[in-house]
């Protein structure tokens, strides 16, 4: 194995494990932690397919502004009587088989994923010489005008529906 | 890269990291001399010249303290919270160029390096807050979640039109793009969102509400004692370098001086350092003079004043921009 | 595609933030044999003026917490994508400015919402 490919195989192997421990935890302030860590490694992924702004994207929005939001909802709801509960609740035999059989589809598709021979306009040299910030912002704002803009709609209902969402609670 | 490659920058980083702990001991017997004299105080006086070993007392006293981790504490999570704090106020330190062609990591994503750290820092008040499971901690925890993620959002956006005027994140193209014209003329606007915003992020006076003696006996900070009470005002104080910092180099011409007569022969290192110790006392500055902020009107100046003043700041940039072409 | 690039740009990053680690960890772990450890019942507490503690620390807070939470994702998200128009701004010119304008526009029409059914009120 080379080394990048030993790189990968160690975020592989460790967000596995992580999103593991994020799921089986007993208190939900302690997956949050276990998701920030694998956040982190996730971000870490990207900057090995060099993309940096990607990297900093993930930690900004995922880590720092999205679980935050997970943290206030849990510090909010309070969930005593969960962590007593029961870890497994009857119906886990049914979820297994699911999640069995989605990973079986995984396994299958993964064999006829496809590596396009070449690597297009964007190599990493091209992208390096330029700035990744300069590069996405050329591409974004000028061949993805149209999936931006509707970014600004979307944005625009999540605001909204924020709002009426907790409206009842704020009168 | 070679093994003396890694060396090298193995050294380099661990320099660096040590002189900065090191003012970061010391700035606390700067802060305690100046508002002592703006106070007519003296300040520290007694632990050597002027009182000048007092940081190296403290440090040892804390040093020596018993560690109280209260019973009915989330251990794990109590454990963690201070060293997250300084995990992301320490290594924010990477992109900052302390002079032409030095920084420990030339990123290109240098800014937003330093806002991610920034949110990741406030996991460390938040945390603590909530696993010290007092009622004053918790209290300072939410309080300073949700006064540090108000901030950020002005606090991004102010950087906003540095970004344009420089074209770039990198904080070494950003101090090359001012060359002898600092962003300060042209983003006064965005300079000054920018740094109460900061402020806000390092939970200084007049935003220290998540501490706020008077009311919440140190919040967040209650249940902690010796060396892990000093790691979060490690962390406090190596924030506010950092902030201090970008301060400096997205608006003040970071490392340059000016070039001319005796000064030309100034290492840029030191013009650097003059300007950051500028801040810094401008924080001790606001200490001794402002009272506290209420919450309310905290939160009512992040979300109705920064934010439309920081996106006003980008159009009139955009517009000016356009127009000087 | 992975596992074909090392970003060496990042190595000093990495070194950094183990380094950090290392002296956060280290300050709290060296003097473990050096301080004392008298713990008791009474010290143990959380602190309440003195008083053994009385409730649940951890009450419902208001529900405005949770909703500048939500607020601030999405305005992060604004800001994430004004960083690299703001870096290209002079490459995308005039048009760059336009469809700016229209993004953050639809933006504050959310924002005058939210301002108007009262979420930035604290009393």
């Amino acid at each position: 194995m080379t080394t990048p490919q030993l790189f990968f195989a160690y975020f592989a192997v460790a967000m596995t494990v992580l999103s593991l421990l994020v799921v089986t935890r007993r208190s939900p302030v302690h997956s949050i932690m276990w998701m920030l860590v694998l956040f982190i490694h996730i971000a870490a992924l990207y900057l090995f397919l060099n993309a940096e702004f990607l990297a900093a994207i993930q930690i900004i929005v995922y880590a720092g502004a999205i679980l935050v939001l997970f943290l206030f909802v849990i510090m909010m709801l309070n969930l005593k009587k969960e962590e007593t509960a029961k870890k497994y609740q009857a119906q886990w035999p049914v979820s297994a088989g699911i999640a069995i059989i989605l990973a079986a589809f995984l396994v299958l598709i993964l064999g006829k994923i496809v590596v396009l021979p070449s690597l297009g306009e964007y190599s990493i040299e091209a992208v390096k010489t330029e700035g990744i910030m300069m590069t996405t912002g050329k591409v974004l704002y000028t061949e993805f005008l149209l999936p931006f803009e509707i970014a600004s709609i979307v944005l625009l209902v999540a605001i909204i529906g924020a709002v009426v969402l907790a409206k009842k609670r704020i009168e | 890269m070679s093994v003396i490659g890694i060396l090298l920058i193995l050294l380099k980083t661990i320099s660096v990291v040590a002189v900065f702990l090191i003012h970061v001991m010391f700035v606390q017997y700067f802060e305690r001399k100046a508002i002592g004299h703006m106070q007519s105080r003296l300040g520290p006086m007694r632990v050597g010249w002027h009182g000048i070993l007092q940081p190296i007392a403290d440090s040892i006293k804390l040093f020596f303290k018993e560690d109280i981790i209260p019973a009915s504490s989330d251990k794990p999570i109590f454990y963690i919270a201070p060293i997250i704090g300084v995990i992301a106020a320490v290594s924010s330190l990477a992109v900052i160029p302390l002079w032409e062609g030095f920084s420990i990591a030339n990123l290109n994503v240098g800014i937003l390096y330093i806002l991610a750290l920034s949110s990741v820092g406030a996991y460390s008040v938040i945390l603590g807050g909530w696993a010290s499971n007092s009622k004053y901690s918790f209290l300072g925890g939410l309080r300073s979640s949700a006064q540090v993620i108000s901030y950020e959002i002005s606090m991004g956006l102010s950087l906003v039109g540095v970004m344009m005027m420089a074209g770039s994140t990198n904080l070494s193209d950003i101090v090359s793009a001012q060359d002898g014209r600092w962003f300060v003329i042209p983003q006064i606007i965005g300079f000054t969102v920018f740094f109460i915003s900061a402020l806000a992020e390092t939970n200084r006076v007049p935003f220290d509400l998540p501490e706020a003696e008077t009311e919440l006996v140190s919040g967040f900070a209650t249940e902690y004692s010796g060396m892990r009470w000093a790691l979060f005002f490690m962390a406090e104080y190596a924030g506010m370098f950092v902030m201090s910092a970008l301060a400096v180099v997205c608006f003040f011409g970071g490392w340059s001086g000016p070039g001319f007569w005796i000064f030309a022969y100034v290492p840029p290192v030191i013009w650097f350092l003059i300007k950051v110790y500028g801040f810094i006392f401008l924080y001790f500055w606001i200490r001794a003079t402002l009272p506290r902020y209420r919450y309310d009107q905290l939160m009512r100046l992040g979300w109705k004043i920064f934010i439309p003043v920081a996106l006003a700041n980008i159009v009139i940039t955009g517009v000016v921009k356009i127009l000087w072409k | 595609m992975p596992g074909t690039y090392i970003p060496s740009d990042y190595l000093p990053v990495a070194i950094i933030i183990i380094f950090a680690a290392l002296v956060g960890l280290g300050a709290v772990v060296a003097g473990i044999l050096v301080r004392p450890r008298r713990p008791y019942a009474q010290k143990l507490y959380a602190y309440e003026s003195g008083n053994p503690p009385v409730g649940e620390p951890r009450q419902k807070f208001s529900v405005k917490f949770y909703i500048i939470a939500m607020l601030f994702v999405v305005f992060d998200v604004e800001a994430v994508f004004l960083y690299p128009w703001a870096v290209a701004y002079d490459k995308l010119g005039i048009f760059g400015f336009v469809e700016m304008m229209l993004f953050i526009f639809i933006l504050l029409i959310g924002y005058v919402y939210v301002w108007k059914k009262g979420a930035f009120e604290w009393e």
